[in-house]
């Protein structure tokens, strides 16, 4: 990751979503796409066409898609299943946990909208606990993608491993971190920046911000960590003892309640470790609300100045 | 039919030998699908231990998951498992929880239990085995209380939309669920009729009388154009006088008098059993 200035992607995350699908589905007929009326939402009506016995569209029933999807886990086919994150999670929960995640099915789910980035469907759409909610599933795998070449290349592990896999995205363009050649093992987090005061531990939209956070510090004298910890379930322990030891100090930053999601993984995975202080930067017992994702940034303190002040506050300067 | 009316006595009297043996459990709603699985599994059904494994062949799932004790019988009558297993049900480390387990029981297709979400894995199924051009059918039994789930009516809905022809759904109407009778907690007014309303064939038979259940689902089969719901009118406790008899008989803790009527059944049916034996 070279510190070159932070650019949003000529890509939408969405278009990148369907592309996938589509060239997956090419590939392998197995392969099938479910969505509960947010085809377009996702851009799934531009590729259905060509993939038509492979494209199903279930209608505005969660609970019933989860279910359609382990009819079709049993019968051996591999079912992507698209919502907003919130009915992903939230809505369906007891139909992802019983017939796909307890009875042990192959299922890819993307839950879109994450967070903050819902924007003007305001506080019934919003999603600040759907990574909580997944973690919680024994065995599942939970992931949040931050720029568009992670997202298609979690999208094409999670099609040759079995077993419950969630991804959170947005669904617009996200900044540009990785190219084309990063890849993005399970259970593993990325270093994109190395630094000996304090590190800080992001996912999704908040990776850009942990990042520019970084430089404001660093013309201050502070040499911060960053870390994608883009597989939040499991946790990379290794790289985040690595942190610990190295800066003493860790701040986690998440577009989701810090109860729950990564701020959670890292505390609670550090906490039986290697205990350091941990601050974490997140929505605090507050839901969701319309607005532009700008304004919601300053309002849940999702901003790398937040992260910085932070920093800046817990090493005494 | 004299073998068939075998398979349903066995079925039945191995329902009960594991709930008494257990000494509580779901007796009403396990003993009211006795007949309809005698017919899947005698006569309807391509289900055996040899093509369990194959995608392409008949799919049952029972989405009453608390009916699991009958499905156990039926599983261990057709060979899946031994007979002696059956007493095991839900003791500690069991293969056989109240519930059905697809990755602890052989020859259960799926994990049900938490209601209405059995019925959309059917449904699944059917779209599945259908897009892939397989003839076979996809059978279910939902119970009339677990139809108070709205994921139910989102499963109809999606399975009319599809016109999935070879989806057999079998509601068990016993007309009780956990708390009394339906018609005073959540009344089911006509099933037939909603479900024809909901885009499917449906049809209303006597739940007791394996010949008319036969029949109904063959004459579903012969339109191809609707999914198809045969509701079956059944009684809870179906077979057993005393527990048909028995106002609260979802879930049983039979006290020690009541234990003495049951194991009398259960001798009852053995007797029967042992003289279908013989004259085989």
């Amino acid at each position: 990751m070279s510190m070159t200035e932070l650019k949003l992607e000529e890509k939408e995350m969405r278009q990148v979503y369907s592309e996938t699908i589509l060239e997956l589905a090419k590939k392998d007929p197995n392969v099938i796409a479910l969505d509960a009326d947010l085809m377009s939402s996702i851009s799934l009506n531009k590729i259905s066409p060509q993939i038509s016995d492979q494209v199903i569209n279930c209608g505005i029933m969660e609970a019933n898609m989860m279910g359609v999807a382990a009819g079709f886990s049993l019968t051996n086919k591999i079912p992507f299943v698209h919502t907003f994150a919130q009915f992903a999670t939230r809505r369906a929960f007891d139909q992802l946990f019983v017939s796909l995640a307890y009875a042990k099915l192959n299922v890819k789910i993307l839950g879109s909208d994450a967070g903050v980035t819902a924007e003007h469907n305001g506080g019934t759409h919003m999603a600040f606990e759907d990574l909580g909610l997944v973690r919680l599933i024994p065995n599942a795998t939970v992931y949040e993608a931050s720029d568009s070449t992670m997202l298609r290349k979690l999208l094409i592990q999670n099609y040759k491993e079995y077993g419950v896999h969630y991804i959170r995205t947005t669904r617009k363009k996200a900044v540009k971190i990785y190219d084309e050649n990063e890849t993005f093992p399970k259970g593993k987090g990325k270093l994109l920046r190395d630094g000996t005061d304090v590190c800080i531990v992001a996912s999704g939209i908040m990776v850009a911000e942990a990042l520019q956070a970084a430089r404001e510090l660093e013309k201050k004298s502070i040499d911060a960590m960053v870390i994608d910890m883009y597989s939040i379930k499991p946790v990379d322990a290794e790289l985040l003892t690595y942190a610990a030891e190295k800066t003493g100090l860790i701040i986690t930053a998440e577009n989701h309640n810090v109860i729950g999601g990564l701020g959670s993984a890292v505390a609670e995975t550090l906490s039986e470790i290697k205990p350091v202080p941990i601050k974490r930067v997140g929505v605090r017992e507050k839901f969701g609300q319309v607005g532009k994702v700008e304004y919601l940034k300053e309002f849940y303190g999702l901003t790398a100045n937040h992260i910085a002040n932070i920093a800046l506050e817990n090493l005494g300067k | 039919m004299n073998d068939l009316e075998l398979f349903r006595d066995q079925i039945r009297l191995w329902t009960l030998k594991q709930l008494h043996h257990l000494g509580f459990g779901h007796y009403g709603g396990s003993l009211s699908i006795v007949e309809t699985l005698a017919v899947l599994y005698g006569k309807e059904m391509n289900v055996t231990t040899e093509n369990f494994k194959e995608v392409d062949r008949d799919h049952f799932i029972l989405s009453k998951g608390h009916a699991g004790p009958a499905l156990y019988a039926t599983l261990a009558l057709k060979g899946f498992f031994p007979m002696d297993m059956l007493l095991t049900l839900n003791q500690n480390g069991t293969k056989l929880p109240s519930h059905p387990d697809r990755n602890l029981t052989p020859g259960v297709e799926m994990t049900t239990g938490s209601l209405g979400q059995g019925f959309s894995v059917a449904v699944g199924m059917a779209t599945s085995l259908k897009l892939s051009g397989s003839t076979h059918y996809t059978y279910t039994i939902v119970g009339d209380g677990e139809l108070n789930e709205g994921q139910c009516w989102e499963a109809a809905q999606f399975a009319a939309h599809h016109r999935l022809n070879r989806l057999v759904v079998l509601v068990d109407e016993n007309k009780k669920q956990l708390d009394g009778w339906t018609k005073d907690i959540i009344e089911t007014f006509d099933l037939a009729d909603k479900f024809r309303s909901f885009g499917f064939w449906s049809t209303r038979v006597d739940g007791a009388d394996m010949e008319a259940i036969h029949q109904a689902i063959i004459e579903g089969k012969e339109q191809k154009e609707k999914p198809i719901c045969i509701i079956l009118d059944t009684t809870k406790g179906q077979g057993i006088p005393y527990l048909e008899e028995k106002e609260a008989n979802h879930h049983i803790r039979p006290s020690d008098e009541e234990k003495d009527i049951i194991r009398q059944a259960i001798e009852e049916l053995e007797k029967k059993v042992s003289e279908k034996e013989a004259g085989r």
